[in-house]
């Protein structure tokens, strides 16, 4: 069962979408890389203030 | 969560009253004539517009306030661009920078959910799955995938864990302990980790399942493996199950697990008593639940109590009786669905059949149809702190219940503008002639973020009745509606 790669062991995240959450585990002291996810295809009009709303 | 924010800074700035931040929609227009925020420079954006809206003492004060907005979001956008150059843009190559990650948490629009969930699941890692919207046909994919590779699949639509004593998604500060969680509901493993933390007992780990796990479609194939995992982890003496009540088929797949493991179960099905011959100790709420939890592991007896301090109670309610005059029914306006939930079935269980769904109202503003196009409430009051508002001036309403979940990634200071709407709506109701009497459940930890005892000091100094859990103060709410139920009540459970 590889559930023993995990509890018990320290986590290493990989967070996409919130970065509050990626934020959060960082002040835990987990190693947790964000990941600059944006949707396959894009948003037409707005697409500035939109990404600013999208990475978290 | 950016918008929300900058709205919780400014409002936390001098001669600022109330604050906005939302996108052009019709639903936040809505909202901002509600909140009584609606202004003549903003009345033309649309969808594509951003609004800021500050109410001030001054005409300075608000100027200042707006400036303020327009640096936060420069800063912002400059931070992005800078770090946006460093980080990965797909899980494939955050995976390949960090190979031995052993977790991804995924927030992504649901739309995009499965094929970054499949993609982490193929790579080997657990998943934390917070997106909702997640059509239920891959959510059974997912876990099939997962359960096939001896992988955690935490969801969708998983608001809450804890691994390893890290808190994941909206997380209470809780100690580390030895008691393990499987919760299909993330305000449910909320509580009920507030609540042990608060008896001295800490989490082990505390899986989340997603609403969903226990339905007919699903079968509750996640639960049964997160058992089997607490089973089998080291750090974990006894284990508690959170959920609504289970379809058949998950039921018989969640007693079968139950059977299989060496160590206490507690069950807390919501709604549902423990079926003949089902194994572990079932129990009717959170608080129960954790409590019967504590008792076992410390090897105490434990019986069910409607209140932690009846007495207590008993005096709150003499000070009602000895009030204005009071009369109307209840709304309850809820930001955690569970919590709702519970409050529901106590109520209809004291006050009638189906109570809550005739003269009594319990709404869950986090539900769908209340969300669409805004934030969840538990991230921005703005919206239930003016349904509180609106309650005040509203006749038919004579007790007001509420609930306030504390922990990280929820509101940085949710208890000080509800407890200036509820001031606000009490006042209005006085003016009026009557007692609009308010109730709360506050889930939270001394160690949260927003810290549980000034929260709750928050909310008692704007006159509300504070309890622990959702099921005490749904059966407080009970009694200021009847009094007469009073005997039978403090006497009784719930």
């Amino acid at each position: 069962m590889s559930v023993e790669n995990l509890l018990g062991r320290p986590l290493r995240v990989v967070n996409l979408g919130l970065e509050v959450f990626a934020q959060e585990l960082e002040a835990d002291g987990v190693t947790v890389l964000h990941v600059d996810w944006q949707p396959p295809a894009g948003e037409p009009g707005g697409a500035d203030l939109l990404a600013l709303l999208d990475d978290e | 969560m950016v918008l929300m924010r900058i709205a919780g800074e400014l409002r936390g700035r001098p001669g600022v009253r109330e604050a906005a931040a939302l996108m052009g929609t019709a639903a936040n227009h809505d909202l901002l004539v509600a909140a009584g925020l609606a202004a003549p420079p903003v009345r033309d954006a649309t969808a594509g517009d951003l609004m800021l809206v500050v109410d001030g003492e001054s005409a300075a004060a608000a100027d200042a306030a707006i400036e303020a907005a327009h640096a936060l979001l420069d800063t912002r956008r400059r931070l992005r661009e800078e770090s946006g150059r460093m980080l990965p843009r797909t899980l494939e190559s955050a995976v390949r920078r960090l190979p031995d990650a052993n977790l991804a948490t995924i927030s992504v629009p649901g739309a995009y959910a499965k094929l970054e969930a499949m993609t982490a699941l193929r790579r080997g890692l657990h998943v934390f799955l917070f997106s909702d919207n997640v059509p239920i046909a891959d959510e059974i994919v997912l876990k099939r995938v997962a359960t096939d590779k001896g992988l955690l699949c935490m969801g969708p639509d998983c608001g809450t864990g804890y691994l390893n004593g890290v808190g994941l998604g909206f997380a209470n500060v809780v100690p580390r302990g030895r008691i393990g969680c499987v919760s299909a509901s993330g305000t449910g493993l909320q509580a009920v980790a507030s609540r042990l933390a608060a008896l001295g007992e800490g989490i082990s780990h505390g899986i989340g399942v997603g609403g969903r796990d226990l339905s007919a479609e699903v079968g509750g194939v996640m639960t049964a493996f997160a058992l089997e995992t607490l089973g089998a982890d080291r750090a974990t003496e006894l284990i508690v199950v959170i959920s609504k009540p289970p379809a058949p088929a998950a039921l018989a797949r969640l007693e079968a697990a139950i059977r299989v493991i060496a160590k206490p179960v507690v069950v807390c099905c919501l709604g549902a008593s423990a079926p003949a011959g089902a194994p572990g100790r079932w129990v009717a709420t959170l608080e129960d639940a954790a409590e019967a939890a504590t008792a076992d592991v410390r090897a105490r007896p434990w019986v069910p109590r409607a209140f932690s301090d009846a007495e207590d109670v008993r005096i709150r309610l003499s000070r009602i009786e000895a009030g204005p005059r009071r009369g109307g029914a209840l709304l309850g306006l809820f930001v955690g669905g569970t919590l709702a939930h519970e409050a529901r079935l106590v109520l209809d269980a004291w006050l009638g059949p189906a109570a809550t769904g005739g003269r009594h109202r319990i709404l869950d503003l986090g539900a769908d149809e209340y969300t669409v196009g805004r934030p969840h409430p538990m991230l921005d009051p703005v919206q239930r702190d003016a349904m509180v508002r609106e309650a005040g001036r509203d006749p038919s309403v004579g007790v007001l219940l509420l609930d306030l979940v504390l922990g990280r990634g929820t509101h940085p200071d949710p208890a000080r503008s509800l407890a200036a709407a509820v001031g606000e709506a009490r006042a209005v109701a006085a003016r009026a002639g009557r007692e609009l009497t308010v109730v709360a459940c506050v889930i939270g930890t001394a160690s949260d973020p927003q810290g549980l005892h000034g929260q709750i000091a928050a909310l008692e100094a704007a006159g509300v009745h504070v309890f622990p859990g959702s099921a005490q103060a749904a059966r407080f709410a009970a009694l200021a509606l009847e009094p007469t139920l009073a005997p039978r009540l403090l006497e009784a459970r719930g």
